[in-house]
């Protein structure tokens, strides 16, 4: 087939793409290998899966639709994008459950394979949505992916079924010659992951070629799409998703400190994967118990670091919950401990595999009596790594359970990285008492476990195995400097405030604030992962003028030491949380500043043009402009390319997609 | 999914691994500062002074023993030892002593529970660290009864106990912690009487040389709010026809002239008989073999057991065989890939395959 039309290739600075398809079409993988493709093109990036708890719902149902968003660009984003400019929906179902997020003048690229009157009236279609009119505001390209992969794969013998599995690697192969991905990787990561499987490893990659060359030769496309590399800092760079790094830093933090890593888990979605992660690196001295429960899982954690081993639980809030006495025994212990809680949408089992970061004041004070523990939190995918280099600096420094949040959003979407150095990570001393560290009354050397460095106020750490140290510790008052069980009046009020003294205490870095002339009036706070749409809504409202400041907090407790002042230096303080005020509160309480929040618990991330209209109001309400003359949020929310940090070179928006009309 | 070949490594005794004391020790050394709180007549301090002199002759370094307990009367007991201890909360012991012992070969880790800690708040833990076979050692006092929150009935209290939670009369079904133990697979299940210290010592001996979780339930009096229900085992006028004795390779024969013996009895099931009613006389009777591996006939041993209230048991080691240790396992797998992956790059493993650079 020769084309009669030559192809124009258009630049864009940007694209959101969305896979959508049935929970069993592989859609994920179908986003990882155009994510890979996209990564090693060096585009900057930002992914956003979403799929259902169930395994496989029904086939062609709404609730069995699984997603997979990606935003590249030409320069430094934050977030997965808002809304896609271009859709595959491999079967009517997955057009059905996206096409309210889509903004008109999107393209939705179709197969119609599965569009038959059965199917279309499962899901609530009277009629096909092809065949109405109803998608004119679109740019829909229908095509018969599935009938066009069994037809391409067919020299292999394959039944139609199998053959017809290969579909998604033909819309892989077409949107890869659309946006001119390179395409070596997926063909690598084909024959690697089927060889054993020659048959099918063979129709894939020819269902991927035959996409790729369909686009080529078909006239369904006249433009390609062309998003040039972003300027990033140099150096060397991966793609990583939020529970890969979080698994390679626990690793890092154990290496730092010299001790071995022992994770107690039990499987729950959405922090399963850590322990996958981790128990593929058993030659890094990783020890991996899947637990009867979660209640062992941290146990054993416990036990291992009494042992001497950094202990590690991974889980999300509703094991954290059951957690929750352990973790009290850790603070009474005085052990390292680093507890991960991977938050998502509650509460009880809520929805698993939605994000939301609700479990900020479970983890402050859900446990019995006064147990205060740090808690960090990780703002970006690659983030999770370095937070969780600190959690366990944190914990083994000063002798306690740390809680590191991050949350589903975080665990499972993924961004560039910068390589980090381990040799320039800091290192950690675990700081062991090997001998006797007092005298008794008798004028003898003797062992006091909670003799404390007067510094941190860390108690002294002997592990079993260490000769003339022997002691008992356990979750019963102690008494001071000896450990031995107390019920005095006093020494219980002197261990309650000393505890929480050593954790008020700890040395964390100040909040730095990202105020570009000094002069804005309304600061922007948050913490965890909304910190790419609070980002991304920032810029769009300095791009029409607003003047705002951006702060984000990775320590939740202790709060770094400067968080009072910053509070105060701005006369409105927005904090933008995907619970009902949860930070909003500790500030409020902690500080006496009337913070505004801005709640959303929709189980998705937080959308930038929705912050950035939320953000433009408060600035010109603090700069007195009156309610019906405002104008500053509209436009900020209705950018098409406002999150650049820089201003884009004339003469680039004539190739866009798409004139989204506006948020959603 | 697949299975492979674990290579399992086969390691001798319960001790193998921790280090050997440079000396001597003797009772005393074990004996920690700080004043024992239980109830006077407690059988908790015949058990402790039996613990206490019975540790040194294991010959391993005092440093490299570590007490884990839960909560209850009987988790008190670390804090009367001079070793590592720690005293946890409400039946978790099983789970913390499985992360201590998973990640120290060199200790020998022992957990002091009871039957409120071990068989209600903590059941999913025990009969879990049993099927793993983790190299511990499982004290459970059994007393049958709650006795730190004075006295409700417990899950090892017979039907129709009056306590103070059960006015009316209890109308759960107990358990039989040995049974319990057998159905998890447990590779090690015994059962001592606090009052009888050469016993107890020769059934701690044989738990100590034990690869894997070793389960020794004590009958344990409590004078306060269950006191004697163990009497059958300890009046000399009752004892001998109480007592079932379960000694390897010996015919399992009791009572008071000896008259008394166990037999094969329909499917899968033993029974007690006069053995001067028996066909063949002591000839019928079943010889204990502890190291059958099908844990069924232990069981059924165990069932020899009164559910109600305590008239008669067998006591010794029911089941004694060899399964690898969980524990042993685990360290096996990440010294096999360490050996044959190599000890791990960090800086290679963050950096992955699929990189790219930025000039």
């Amino acid at each position: 087939m020769n084309r009669t039309v030559t192809i124009e290739v258009k630049q864009l600075d940007r694209v959101v793409i969305r896979f959508a398809g049935d929970s069993g079409d592989g859609m994920q993988l179908t986003g990882d290998r155009f994510t890979a493709e996209t990564a090693s093109f060096g585009n900057d990036l930002s992914t956003l899966p979403n799929f259902p708890a169930e395994i496989r719902a029904p086939a062609g149902t709404l609730p069995g639709v699984s997603s997979f968003q990606l935003h590249f660009a030409d320069h430094d984003i934050l977030t997965p994008g808002d809304a896609p400019d271009v859709l595959i929906a491999m079967n009517p179902a997955a057009l059905k459950a996206n096409l309210r997020d889509v903004p008109r003048g999107a393209t939705l690229i179709v197969d119609t394979a599965d569009f038959t009157a059965r199917n279309l009236k499962r899901i609530g279609y009277d009629e096909n949505p092809l065949e109405t009119g109803e998608l004119d505001a679109y740019h829909v390209v229908p095509l018969n992916l599935t009938g066009m992969t069994v037809e391409s794969v067919k020299e292999f013998g394959l039944t139609r079924k199998d053959a017809s599995r290969a579909k998604n690697m033909y819309a892989l192969g077409l949107v890869s010659w659309l946006f001119q991905r390179p395409v070596e990787s997926t063909i690598k990561f084909l024959e690697t992951k089927f060889a054993s499987k020659p048959d099918i490893r063979d129709a894939n990659i020819a269902a991927f070629r035959a996409g790729y060359n369909f686009g080529e030769t078909a006239e369904e496309f006249s433009v390609r799409y062309e998003v040039k590399p972003a300027a990033m800092p140099t150096g060397q760079y991966r793609n990583i998703s939020g529970n890969l790094a979080l698994a390679y830093g626990l690793v890092a933090g154990a290496q730092r400190a010299g001790l071995p890593l022992v994770l107690g888990a039990y499987p729950i979605t959405p922090a399963s994967d850590v322990l996958h992660e981790l128990s593929k690196l058993k030659r890094f001295n990783v020890t991996t118990i899947q637990a009867e429960d979660e209640i062992a899982g941290v146990g054993a954690a416990l036990g291992a670091a009494f042992g001497g081993a950094l202990g590690v639980t991974t889980s999300s809030g509703p094991g954290i919950s059951l957690k929750s006495e352990t973790i009290g025994l850790g603070v009474m212990l005085e052990l390292p401990l680093v507890v991960c809680d991977i938050q998502r949408a509650g509460p009880s089992t809520g929805m698993p595999t939605k994000t939301e970061q609700a479990d900020l004041l479970q983890v402050m004070f859900g446990r019995n009596g006064e147990a205060p523990l740090p808690v960090v939190a990780a703002q970006s995918p690659a983030d999770c790594f370095a937070i969780a280099v600190e959690a366990t600096r944190i914990a083994v420094t000063y002798r306690t359970p740390v809680i590191v949040l991050s949350d589903g959003y975080l665990a499972n979407g993924s961004e560039p990285w910068q390589i980090p150095v381990i040799e320039d990570l800091p290192t950690i001393d675990p700081d062991f008492t090997t001998g006797p560290n007092a005298t008794n009354d008798k004028g003898e050397p003797t062992y006091l476990p909670y003799l404390r460095d007067p510094e941190t106020l860390a108690r002294a750490w002997a592990v079993p195995g260490t000769a003339g140290l022997d002691h008992r510790i356990g979750g019963l008052e102690k008494e001071d400097k000896t450990g031995n069980i107390s019920y005095d009046p006093a020494n219980h009020d002197l261990m309650i405030r000393t505890r929480q003294a050593k954790v008020d205490g700890i040395a964390v870095p100040p909040l730095e604030v990202d105020d570009p002339d000094g002069t804005a009036k309304v600061l922007v706070l948050g913490w965890g992962s909304t910190y790419g749409p609070i980002g991304a809504g920032c810029r769009r409202v300095r791009k029409v003028g607003g003047k705002v400041a951006q702060a984000h907090l990775r320590h939740l407790n202790p709060f770094p030491s400067n968080l009072g002042e910053v509070l105060k230096s701005y006369d409105k303080v927005l904090v933008p949380e995907m619970n009902l005020g949860q930070l909003a509160m500790l500030l409020r309480a902690k500080y006496l500043v009337d913070v505004v929040s801005y709640a959303q618990v929709r189980g998705m991330p937080l959308g930038a043009a929705e912050l950035a209209e939320v953000i433009g109001n408060l600035v010109e309400e603090t700069e007195g402009i009156d309610d019906d003359a405002r104008h500053m949020g509209e436009a900020a929310a209705s950018l098409t390319h406002g999150e650049a940090l820089h201003t884009e070179p004339n003469g680039r928006s004539n190739g866009h997609l798409h004139h989204p009309e506006g948020a959603r | 999914m697949s299975t492979v070949d674990l290579g399992l490594p086969s390691l001798p005794g319960g001790l193998h691994g921790v280090p050997a004391a440079d000396g001597p020790q003797n009772r005393k050394e074990y004996v920690s500062d700080q004043e024992v709180r239980w109830c006077p007549g407690c059988g908790d301090y015949a058990v402790l002074a039996a613990f206490q002199g019975f540790l040194p002759e294991l010959g391993i370094k005092r440093e490299n023993v570590a007490m884990v307990s839960g909560i209850g009367c009987s988790s008190r007991f670390p804090y009367y030892l001079s070793t590592y201890g720690m005293h946890s909360i409400h039946g978790r012991a099983p789970a913390i002593a499985t992360g201590l012992a998973v990640s120290r070969p060199d200790l020998s880790v022992w957990v002091v529970t009871g039957d409120g800690d071990a068989l209600s708040i903590g059941g999913n833990h025990l009969i879990h660290t049993l099927r793993r076979n983790v190299n511990m050692k499982i004290l459970l006092f059994n007393n049958r009864i709650y006795g730190l929150t004075k006295g409700q009935y417990s899950p090892t209290s017979e039907t129709g106990k009056v306590t103070k939670s059960t006015p009316m009369g209890s109308v759960d079904n107990p358990f039989n912690p040995v049974s319990l133990a057998l159905g998890a697979e447990a590779t090690f299940v015994a059962r001592t009487v606090d009052s009888d210290r050469k016993h107890l010592t020769s059934v701690l001996r044989a738990a100590a040389e034990h690869r894997g979780t070793a389960f020794v339930e004590i009958y344990q009096n409590c004078p306060i709010f269950n006191d004697n229900a163990f009497e059958a085992f300890k009046d000399p006028e009752t004892r001998d026809d109480a007592i079932i004795p379960l000694v390897h390779g010996e015919p399992i024969k009791f009572g008071k002239e000896g008259r008394l013996g166990v037999v094969r009895d329909g499917f899968a099931s033993l029974a007690v008989r006069e053995i001067a009613g028996l066909p063949n006389g002591e000839a019928d009777l079943v010889v204990h073999d502890a190291h059958t591996d099908d844990p069924a006939y232990a069981f059924a041993l165990s069932r020899l057991t009164d559910a109600g209230v305590l008239h008669r048991a067998p006591i010794g080691v029911f089941r004694s065989v060899e399964r690898p240790a969980y524990d042993d396992l685990v360290r096996h797998q990440v010294e096999t890939a360490q050996q044959t992956q190599g000890p791990g790059d960090l800086q290679s493993l963050v950096t992955g395959s699929d990189t790219w650079t930025v000039n």
